[in-house]
C-alpha cells in the first residue's frame, strides 16, 4: 500500500477531549487505540481527608453532563458504609432526579452529537439549518430533563441539593405537578424521537458483547440492583473489585477495566436494555417493537435508538413517580458517622458508575475509588473499531474518518469527566 | 426599559485557573450595573446557553480562550459581523460550547439583536482558583469596557429589526 496518514486534529461531538489512533496495514486494521485523560483519579485523591458529607458535591464536579450519576453513586456508597437505607419518597425522588439526567444527557447526545453522523452533517449547527424544527424539539426535550434537575437538584448544573441520607430540601407536591404538564409534552416528543431515529440508516454490524448492567427486582435500573451480565455474572457492588480489575496502559491516563479472567465488557444503553428489556414500561416496550428493536440489541450503531427508548422510559417513569409522590416528613434520614467501607454502583447515562469509600470513625474519607463508565467501555470502543472499520476501508477518506468518529460516539464517551481534545489519526502505513 | 432584556454571561470553570476569567468579570460587575441587567455565571454548555440567550435583546458573553496571543489579550467580536473563528469552539474548554451555541442560535434564527463576545487570552488552565496576573488585569479591563458599553447602550438601540 502507499503510505498514507489521515489526521483529524480534534474529534468534536464527544463530551470532552481525548485521542484516537487507527493503524491500517495491508488493508487490515492492525490496531485502534483510544487515549483519554482521566480526572476521576484526581478526584479520588482530592476526596481523601474530606468529610463524607462533602463527597456528593465534590464528585458532582467531575462531570457537567452527568453530575447526578456521580452524586448518586457517592451517596449510596457512603450510606452503605454507614449502614443507612434511604426508602420511600426520598428513594423515589432520587429516581426522579436520575430521570432528569437521563433525559437531558441522552437527548443532548441523540440530537446534538450523534444524529448528524446518520444524516450526513458535520455537526448540529449544519443540521439545524436544514432541520430547525427537529433541533428545536430536541432542545425542548432536553430542557424538560434540565427542569427536573433544577427543581430537585437546586440548579441545573452541579446540583447542590443532594446529601447523604436524602436531600437538603424536598419539593412540595404542587411543585412536582408543575413539571407533569411539561413531561407529558416531553413523552410525546420522546415518542417522536424514537420514530425519527428508527428511520436512520444503521450499518449492519454486531458483536458478541459481554453486557454488564444493574438489574433490579422490579425496576429498570437507576440507583439499585445487582451487577449482572449476559454470561451469568450476578454480584453486589461490594463484590465489584473481586470480579473486575483495572490495568494501566501506557498510552492513556485512564485505566482499562476488564472482567477478571473474562476480558472486555460493555456498559451503557445497549447493556441495560438487553439485560432489562422486561423492566421497561409497556409504552417503552411497545415503541421499541415499533422501532424494530428486539428484546436485546448488539449493534452499537443502534445505540442512538436505544437511547431514544430510554428517554421515553425516563419521561414515562418521571410521570409515574410524580403522580405517586407523597411529601416526606423529613428531607433526609439521620446520619451518624462511623468507620466502614461502602460500595455502590448506579447507572449513569453512559453506563455503570462504581464508587467505593473507606471512612474513618469520625466520617473522614480515608480512601475513595471511582470507576467511570467510559473507562470501562474504553477497551470495547477499541475492539469495535478494530472489528468494524476493516469493512469500511473502501470508503473515501473523509467518510472513513467520519465512520471512525461515529463508532466512538456510539458510546457517548464522557471524556470530559475527563479531559481535553480527542485527536483522531488514521495511519495507513 | 420595556421590552428590553440585557444579559451578561461569564463562561468558564472557576476551578480551572484562567478559565475562571468569564465568571470573574461577572463578579466584578455585580452591583455596578443597572438593576435590569442579568448577570450569569455559566459552565458554557451550549444548549443551556441557547436557552439563556432566548428572548435577550442584548447579550454580552465573556469567555477565556487560547488562540496563541499573549496572555491577557482581549478579543472583542460582534456576532452580527460574523461567527466566532471555528477554532474558538475547541479552544474554549467546554466541548460543545460557546461557538456552537452562537452558531446554533444563528441557524435557528435566535441570535439576540445585539450580541458581543469578549474573549480573554488565558495562560494556565490547570486546576486551581487563581487567575494569572495578566488575565486578572484583563478581567478588570473587560469589566470596565462592559460598564461603558452597557451605559452607552442603556436604551439598547436596536441595530436590526427586533
Amino acid at each position: 500500500m502507499t503510505r498514507k496518514t489521515i489526521k483529524v486534529d480534534y474529534l468534536m461531538r464527544v463530551e470532552g477531549e481525548g485521542g484516537l489512533k487507527v493503524v491500517i496495514r495491508d488493508g487490515r486494521v492492525r490496531s485502534a487505540e483510544l487515549r483519554i485523560f482521566e480526572p476521576p483519579r484526581f478526584f479520588e485523591a482530592l476526596l481523601r481527608g474530606r468529610a463524607f458529607a462533602e463527597a456528593p458535591d465534590i464528585t458532582a464536579r467531575i462531570c457537567g453532563i452527568c453530575p447526578v450519576a456521580y452524586q448518586m453513586s457517592a451517596v449510596h456508597a457512603i450510606e452503605n458504609a454507614l449502614g443507612i437505607a434511604v426508602t420511600g419518597p426520598l428513594r423515589e425522588l432520587r429516581r426522579l432526579l436520575y430521570c432528569g439526567e437521563w433525559i437531558e444527557s441522552h437527548t443532548l447526545h441523540i440530537y446534538m452529537l450523534h444524529a448528524p453522523d446518520f444524516l450526513g452533517y458535520p455537526g448540529a449547527v449544519e443540521m439545524a439549518r436544514d432541520h430547525a424544527d427537529i433541533v428545536r424539539r430536541g432542545l425542548s426535550l432536553k430542557k424538560a430533563g434540565n427542569e427536573i434537575m433544577a427543581l430537585l437538584g437546586g440548579r441545573e448544573i452541579h446540583p447542590i441539593n443532594v446529601r447523604v441520607g436524602g436531600f437538603y430540601r424536598t419539593p412540595r407536591r404542587r411543585e412536582l405537578e408543575t413539571l407533569a404538564e411539561r413531561l407529558k409534552w416531553a413523552r410525546e416528543a420522546a415518542i417522536e424521537t424514537v420514530r425519527w431515529t428508527a428511520g436512520f440508516d444503521f450499518p449492519a454490524r454486531e458483536r458478541d458483547y459481554t453486557f454488564v448492567a444493574l438489574r433490579h427486582a422490579r425496576e429498570y435500573p437507576f440507583n439499585e440492583g445487582h451487577i449482572v451480565s449476559n454470561r451469568g455474572l450476578d454480584i453486589t457492588a461490594a463484590q465489584y473489585d473481586e470480579h473486575f480489575e483495572e490495568t494501566h496502559v501506557a498510552r492513556s491516563t485512564a485505566l482499562y477495566s476488564r472482567l477478571r479472567g473474562g476480558g472486555t465488557y460493555l456498559v451503557g444503553p445497549l447493556a441495560r436494555y438487553s439485560l432489562n428489556y422486561d423492566r421497561l414500561s409497556p409504552l417503552a416496550q411497545e415503541m421499541a417493537r415499533e422501532a424494530g428493536l428486539g428484546p436485546s440489541c448488539a449493534n452499537p450503531y443502534r445505540s442512538i435508538l436505544v437511547r431514544a427508548i430510554e428517554v421515553l422510559y425516563a419521561c414515562d417513569e418521571a410521570l409515574r413517580l410524580i403522580a405517586a409522590y407523597q411529601e416526606p416528613e423529613f428531607p433526609a434520614v439521620a446520619v451518624e458517622p462511623r468507620a466502614g467501607t461502602g460500595f455502590a454502583a448506579t447507572e449513569a447515562p453512559r453506563g455503570l458508575l462504581y464508587h467505593r469509600y473507606r471512612l474513618l470513625p469520625d466520617g473522614t474519607i480515608a480512601d475513595a475509588r471511582i470507576v467511570p463508565p467510559t473507562a470501562q467501555n474504553q477497551a470495547c470502543i477499541e475492539e469495535d473499531l478494530a472489528s468494524f472499520i476493516g469493512g469500511f476501508l473502501s470508503l473515501p477518506e473523509e467518510a472513513l474518518r467520519q465512520r471512525c468518529e461515529q463508532t466512538v460516539r456510539n458510546y457517548d464517551p464522557c471524556i470530559s469527566c475527563a479531559a481535553h481534545f480527542l485527536r483522531l489519526e488514521i495511519d495507513r502505513g | 426599559m420595556a421590552g428590553q432584556r440585557r444579559i451578561v454571561i461569564g463562561i468558564g470553570n472557576p476551578n480551572r485557573g484562567d478559565d475562571a476569567a468569564g465568571p470573574a468579570v461577572v463578579r466584578r460587575l455585580r452591583g455596578a450595573l443597572p438593576g435590569d441587567t442579568e448577570l450569569v455565571e455559566h459552565s458554557g454548555e451550549a444548549t443551556a446557553l441557547l436557552g439563556l440567550l432566548a428572548g435577550a435583546t442584548a447579550a454580552f458573553l465573556v469567555d477565556a480562550c487560547a488562540s496563541g496571543a499573549p496572555a491577557g489579550t482581549i478579543h472583542r467580536r460582534d456576532l452580527h459581523e460574523g461567527d466566532l473563528p471555528p477554532a474558538a469552539a475547541m479552544l474554549s474548554s467546554h466541548g460543545l460550547g460557546l461557538a456552537a451555541a452562537l452558531a446554533l442560535a444563528r441557524a435557528l434564527n435566535q441570535l439576540p439583536p445585539r450580541c458581543i463576545v469578549y474573549a480573554i487570552e488565558g495562560q494556565s488552565f490547570d486546576w486551581g482558583t487563581s487567575l494569572s496576573p495578566p488575565v486578572a488585569n484583563a478581567v478588570d479591563a473587560v469589566a470596565s469596557r462592559l460598564r461603558a458599553e452597557l451605559s452607552e447602550t442603556g436604551g439598547v438601540p436596536c441595530t436590526r429589526p427586533c
